[in-house]
């Protein structure tokens, strides 16, 4: 099979990740009222798996420090950069500060890429389900695959609340792989699917269970809903991997 | 110490007063008990449930879930550490030590990889396991262990990284050498020890 991760260059790639630099934000994307898009440009770059996740540390004036993990939605093939796309939580401290502080220009403590289970290695068919902000991780799979391989088969369904909670919203629209479905509120004149995800959506997927692998990433309550969707679909256990967004921020 | 400062950043979920010194680096105070699992929860009955002790030692055991519950268990007061960040302090559990369950199987190795229900994986140290430092617990808060927490029965092994903690436990493979499990195949530490914060491969 190619390698659908370019070859790693030994000059630029550090022995192994994980160890902590100060990355720069370049860019700045507002994505939903919630969420937002940092580029980070970093001084120690390496080539990451569609769906790992980098740590950010934040430190106050007295020494004070938090951590958190952050989805990667960029493909690796963005060379020296990295995308985290953040949803503000309001009771979390990490997530407002990237909203109500950060600026192009801003420097960021990181350190990366990090775990190896929830990713895509190129498998195919790949079923993608993603509730809110949980299609970040997804995204990072979406874009290699549009940019490396195009023509396999890999479908998106996406759960959002109301028409303005569609991150990456132009983007999705501008390929095949999407299947929205609105839970609260569908945008004036929507034809396609409303309310929680659900069998037919899956069916309609047209993604194979006996040969398709399937990522699952969102809240507790939507993984465990989707999963039990997949088992009933029939995806074998071993074919679904999730990620659940715990409480963070 | 960092040198480097976050600019205007002040910090707004800082421990309670009092319990900063039980959140290990990197932490932070959660009082929640949040579901992380990467996989489909499985559905485990207690009436098929069983618990094993083996691979390399002198005799094998195991028990029923009945034989089980006439174990004698304890109460586990406990901090939990998840790798993703939150600490939940001051919480309980209820089971059986791991010194109950190897008392009668002479491990003849010095490490052991917890298996679970559903197909996870786990790899401790056999002296993480031993002098009360690991349980088989079944209860939380006073109540059966809830399935997406790992009931009926998960491992605890509150000095390490929670997912040392196998939810869904059905036992321990004694083994002469040190196996990485699931999650210390992809990426995460051998060993897992929070106040080190052995959190990945390099740590």
């Amino acid at each position: 099979m190619e390698r659908l991760t370019p070859e790693p260059a030994a000059a630029v790639v550090p022995k192994a990740p994980g160890r902590w630099q100060i990355a720069t934000v370049t860019a700045i994307a507002v994505e939903t009222p919630t969420v937002k898009s940092f580029t980070l440009a970093l001084p120690i770059w390496m080539p990451h798996l569609p769906g790992q996740h980098y740590d950010v540390r934040l430190t106050a004036p007295d020494g004070y420090q938090a951590q958190r993990s952050y989805s990667i939605a960029s493909s690796p093939l963005t060379s020296g950069e990295i995308q985290l796309t953040i949803d503000r939580l309001d009771d979390g401290e990490v997530s407002p500060w990237f909203h109500d502080v950060v600026e192009v220009g801003d420097k960021v403590e990181v350190r990366g890429p990090f775990a190896a289970y929830f990713v895509w290695s190129g498998e195919q068919p790949a079923l993608l389900l993603g509730g809110g902000s949980g299609v970040v991780p997804l995204m990072a799979m979406l874009r290699h695959k549009r940019l490396t391989a195009p023509e396999l088969e890999m479908r998106l369904i996406y759960s959002v609340r109301l028409a303005t909670d569609v991150i990456y919203a132009a983007e999705l629209a501008a390929g095949e792989e999407t299947q929205l479905t609105y839970t609260r509120v569908p945008p004036p004149g929507w034809e396609g699917h409303s309310g929680r995800v659900d069998a037919a959506m899956i069916a309609a997927s047209g993604v194979d269970p006996a040969r398709g692998t399937a990522f699952a990433c969102g809240s507790n309550g939507f993984v465990e809903s989707a999963s039990r969707l997949l088992l009933d679909a029939g995806f074998a256990p071993e074919r679904i991997k999730t990620e659940r967004y715990g409480p963070t921020g | 110490m960092s040198e480097f400062f976050s600019r205007g950043f002040g910090g707004r979920r800082r421990p309670p007063e009092g319990k900063a010194d039980r959140i290990p680096p990197g932490q932070y105070y959660e009082a929640g008990f949040p579901v992380l699992t990467a996989g489909p929860t499985p559905t485990v009955e207690t009436g098929s449930w069983s618990f094993s002790v083996d691979g390399v030692v002198g005799a094998a055991r195991s028990w029923s879930w009945d034989e089980f519950q006439a174990l004698p268990a304890e109460e586990v007061p406990c901090d939990i550490h998840c790798v993703t960040k939150w600490t939940k302090l001051d919480t309980s559990f209820r089971g059986v030590s791991v010194d109950t369950l190897l008392a009668d199987v002479e491990p003849l190795g010095g490490y052991a990889t917890a298996f679970s229900y559903g197909g996870y994986t786990t790899n401790l140290a056999l002296e993480d396991l031993t002098d009360g430092k690991a349980w088989v617990v079944t209860e939380w808060e006073g109540e059966p262990l809830p399935s997406e927490h790992g009931g009926p029965a998960r491992l605890l092994v509150p000095h390490l990284y929670f997912w040392k903690s196998a939810k869904w436990v059905a036992g321990l493979r004694l083994m002469d050498h040190d196996e990485p499990g699931f999650w210390e195949s992809n990426g995460y530490h051998m060993h897992g020890d929070p106040w080190r914060e052995e959190r990945y491969w390099n740590d």
